[in-house]
């Protein structure tokens, strides 16, 4: 093949597509569509047995005794374990070692684990569990995250029921303002409700080790845990990544993980686990409710003077991450607004509903429902434009937050907000609206859809917009660091990279990315992701929009040292020490002189490369951020901000309170998008998802006991529920960054269902302070 | 009991079905098939889609033993023989309507089935026939342009 001698471009040879910038293809796509790909439920080995969990039918009980025999003498039946069995520590947990691996004397929560096992098939190791006798002593549970802070209230644990106290103070102690706005606001528990279940196969390693391949999002905290609750050391104790169906935070603590292994190190076979969607729903934890009150006080001119809040999450049983979603939820609780005082009470606390913890938003989302709807109070009040009272008051970089933090990158949130607001709107009766009754209105535009509830009679429009805000990455001075190893050697011939990292891909294509990155950086166009496990050094978590930047930013570095010793072989065999180089489609390019004279390809990278292996394993981390004060809330607690506003177009029947969302438009910067087509799916899913949390999604807990475990009571948006989504995606890159990207999944959560209350509230005049909104809460029946 | 069927034109036969199985537990765990997918197993998610007979169907609600000599189509059965990609395997690639994937063996099958029936569907069309598969990463939007791109790649006129 002839090569052209100009620079190097993407187009030279052909060879190295999907270089950062573009919407390169799924490595794993072709697995993802012929059913090959295998997610944690997809595991099968031969000798393999089933692992079941016995749980708690109470929200909070004493265990008087659990009696096995009977269970244990069911034939096919190899093992049935409780607490006693636990090796290690019967205690684990994200920030809190407080949640036992099985209950022993108390149960917490309905659905906590109190006893295992495994038998030759799923459904005999179920009518085993069925046997075994549990004597429980119910105990009246605490299900008021208000009423537990009580100093009467029964300690669930023994640091009492605060899981976390964050106070925010910041300006004027007693501010006053020309106009005052309050409002008190309800978010109610919503679900990740990934797809594929928890599920994942351990297998003994016959030396009293054990291999986990499972379906997780961070396998390094994992390891930890299952290692201290096994007693085992770390080297005994082997995680792989399964094939992961979706994440959203849910799949951060264990779920099976112990429990598998427990069983396998008993039985000496291989145990496999799989949640059923019922039991999904107790196997982890959940997003927390909220119960919010707001006082926003502003001046004749619009400008925003002070914001008060005081805000309480439940965080159930057990701590998980509450003390991290407190985090959130206060330090950026007034909203990507610049408010001179604020005073913040965030508080986490312990009940005997189901624990809650890391969901898509994390503490952001439910603090947004909140100040959103105060901003379109206070603007109403004063008489303004919705987006022209956000924008009158909008964060900008130089603006100081109320944690005192200045935003040193862009912050482009009135443009976010003008840039939807200037999107074309959707035509009046393209939902149903505007009197499109009789001929020509499809029902299934309007609200009802083809329950044939309405043509178009007493439906009304609303529009409404939001945007949020939401930190990336691990805070207040968490030592967030990821490691990835970058190895470049020819293969028969031609030159190929891998690049290990431990980063759990979910769906969300941080291995695309991966390969993104490799390809830029070292102009090879093959380039092989090495499964995910324990053989490498953390990446950290696969939360907080953090892959792309903190992985991304190790495989970068990575890359950059590998290249380094591929040049400096190349400028050995040039017997040019001072030849400045490039790689770009599987080539070396020379530069010599400013003005690109002499400039060209100087050989294959294969060539060079010849019998060396170039291999260098990196950690990287961002910059340091630091805990913030612990009476003011003050402190630099955040290594990023990531913005979107949303513009949400609704149809209401009035007369039945069904809601048809009529489109949903968001603008965000991402500061660069690596993968164009990705970023604009990660926008898209997170938005539906913000749907689903404003018009649909509850999980309804009645005196700490789940009513909805199933994907027949718990609804989440479908194709007909979701509307067109018009995405703008801005790029102003952050200079302390690796390309200047910023997190990319998680603000789309957080405006997209405020926008939606917002122009429910604005077709229907009514306050509606309470997430979801429910048909009654509009009909008022 | 013994459960034989014919899945992707192979003969396949399972025994030791306990009764209670569903033709979705036998072709994942003893048919060696499984890419069709268990988030829900009770009909509500569309994952496990197959079709039954030529019918689609929820293979999780479904008797082993009701499909005793039927004949099944599953997500492994979309691609050609030399492992050339149905195009609409080809457009949820290209799309990008596969994220995390979970729901991508379902959502395959019942685009299959709607485009068999409507090779020009408007997008209404289309979200009517999927409303019965949920997805919950991408928001639905790149799995209306796979299926948009995969119809205009089967019309005669276009595509193969």
């Amino acid at each position: 093949m002839s090569r052209a001698t100009q620079q190097p471009s993407q187009s030279v040879s052909g060879q190295p597509e999907g270089l950062i910038g573009t919407s390169a293809r799924r490595p794993d796509g072709r697995l993802k569509v012929t059913g090959e790909f295998a997610y944690g439920s997809d595991l099968w080995m031969d000798d393999m047995i089933w692992g079941v969990t016995l749980r708690s039918p109470h929200p909070y009980a004493k265990i008087k005794s659990v009696s096995i025999g009977a269970a244990l003498a069911t034939g096919g039946v190899y093992a049935v374990l409780t607490a006693q069995d636990v090796p290690g520590d019967n205690a684990y947990g994200l920030e809190h070692a407080d949640q036992p691996v099985l209950a022993s004397g108390v149960v917490r929560y309905a659905g906590e684990p109190v006893a295992l096992v495994a038998a030759d098939h799923p459904e005999v190791a179920r009518r085993a569990a069925g046997k075994i006798v549990v004597e429980y002593e119910p105990l009246d549970p605490v299900t008021d995250p208000v009423a537990a802070l009580d100093p009467a209230a029964p300690r669930l644990h023994p640091g009492g029921n605060l899981v976390r106290h964050l106070k925010i103070r910041k300006g004027d102690p007693e501010p006053a303002a020309e106009v005052v706005v309050t409002g008190c606001y309800q978010v109610g528990m919503q679900d990740q409700a990934f797809l594929g279940p928890e599920a994942g196969l351990a297998v003994p390693d016959g030396n009293g080790g054990v291999d986990l391949y499972v379906s997780t999002q961070w396998l390094h905290v994992d390891q930890k845990q299952v290692c201290a609750a096994l007693g085992l050391r770390p080297e005994q104790v082997r995680l792989t990544l399964a094939g992961v169906g979706g994440a959203f935070g849910g799949r951060e603590d264990l779920s099976m993980h112990v429990h598998a292994c427990l069983l396998a190190l008993h039985t000496g076979k291989p145990v496999k686990m799989v949640y059923s969607r019922e039991e999904s729903f107790f196997g982890h934890v959940h997003r927390h409710p909220a119960l919010i009150s707001y006082e926003h006080g502003a001046g004749r001119d619009g400008k925003l003077v002070y914001v008060k809040a005081v805000i309480h999450l439940d965080g159930g049983a057990y701590a998980s991450s509450t003390s991290a979603v407190v985090g959130n939820a206060g330090t950026m609780g007034a909203g990507p607004y610049v408010v001179p005082s604020v005073r913040i009470d965030v508080y986490g606390v312990y009940t005997n509903n189901p624990p809650c913890g890391a969901m898509r938003g994390f503490g952001s989302v439910q603090a947004a429902f909140g100040y959103e709807a105060q901003m379109d109070k206070l603007a109403a009040a004063l008489g303004l434009d919705p987006v022209q009272f956000r924008c009158l008051n909008a964060m900008e970089m130089g603006s100081s937050g109320p944690t005192g933090q200045v935003i040193d990158s862009p912050a482009p949130v009135a443009e976010l907000l003008r840039r939807v607001e200037r999107m074309p709107l959707p035509a009046a009766g393209s939902g149903g609206s505007g009197g499109s009754a009789g001929s020509g209105g499809d029902l299934r535009q309007l609200p009802g859809g083809v329950g044939n509830t309405t043509h178009g009679e007493g439906v009304v429009r609303g529009v409404g917009y939001a945007v949020g805000y939401k930190n990336v990455g691990f805070s207040e001075g968490y030592d967030d660091y990821s490691t990835a190893r970058v190895r470049l050697e020819n293969v028969a011939g031609e030159p190929v990279v891998s690049v290990h990292t431990a980063a759990a891909e979910v769906g969300q294509g941080l291995v695309t990315i991966e390969q993104q990155i490799c390809r830029t950086e070292l102009g090879v166009g093959q380039v092989v992701v090495v499964p995910k496990d324990t053989g490498v050094g953390s990446a950290g978590s696969t939360s907080a929009s953090r892959q792309t930047y903190v992985t991304g930013g190790a495989v970068k570095h990575a890359c950059e040292l590998v290249r380094e010793r591929l040049f400096t072989l190349v400028r050995l065999r040039l017997e040019l020490p001072g030849a400045e180089l490039v790689l770009a489609d599987n080539l070396v390019w020379l530069r010599t002189g400013d003005d690109g004279a002499g400039a060209g390809p100087a050989g294959l990278i294969g060539d060079f490369l010849g019998d060396e292996v170039i291999e260098e394993t990196v950690q990287w981390r961002h910059r340091k951020t630091w805990p913030v004060d612990p009476q003011t809330g003050q402190g630099f607690a955040h290594v990023q901000y990531a913005f979107a506003a949303h513009r949400a177009v609704v149809d209401v029947d009035l007369e039945l309170g069904l809601v048809k969302v009529v489109a949903l438009d968001c603008a965000q910067d991402v500061g660069k998008a690596l993968n164009p087509q990705a970023v604009v799916g990660q926008i898209q899913g997170g938005s539906a998802q913000g749907l689903g949390l404003a018009v649909m999604e509850e999980i309804q807990v009645r005196d700490g006991m789940i009513k909805n475990p199933s994907f027949t009571d718990y609804l989440i948006p479908t194709i007909l529920d979701v509307p067109p989504m018009r995405i703008d995606v801005l790029e102003y890159q952050d200079p302390h960054a690796p390309y200047g990207v910023r997190g990319v999944g998680e603000p789309p959560t957080i405006s997209s269902g405020p926008a939606i209350v917002a122009a429910l509230r604005a077709a229907t005049g009514l306050e509606l302070n309470r997430v979801p909104v429910r048909p009654h809460d509009i009909t008022g029946t | 009991m013994r459960v034989t069927a014919k899945v992707n034109g192979v003969t396949r036969l399972a025994d030791d079905v306990w009764p209670g199985e569903s033709l979705l537990f036998v072709l994942r765990e003893r048919m060696g098939l499984p890419g069709s997918k268990n988030a829900c197993e009770q009909g509500e998610c569309g994952s496990c889609t197959v079709y039954l007979d030529g019918v689609p169907v929820c293979a999780c609600l479904v008797a082993a033993g009701q499909a005793d000599g039927g004949e099944i189509m599953t997500v492994e059965g979309l691609a050609a023989a030399d492992g050339e990609l149905h195009p609409l395997q080809q457009a949820f690639i290209e799309a990008g309507a596969v994220q995390c994937g979970f729901c991508t063996p379902g959502l395959l099958v019942a685009a299959h089935d709607l485009l068999a029936r409507q090779p020009d569907p408007a997008d209404a069309d289309i979200r009517e026939a999927l409303a019965g598969n949920l997805c919950r990463c991408t928001g639905y939007e790149q799995i209306l342009a796979a299926v948009r791109t995969a119809a205009d790649l089967m019309r005669p006129e276009t595509g193969r």
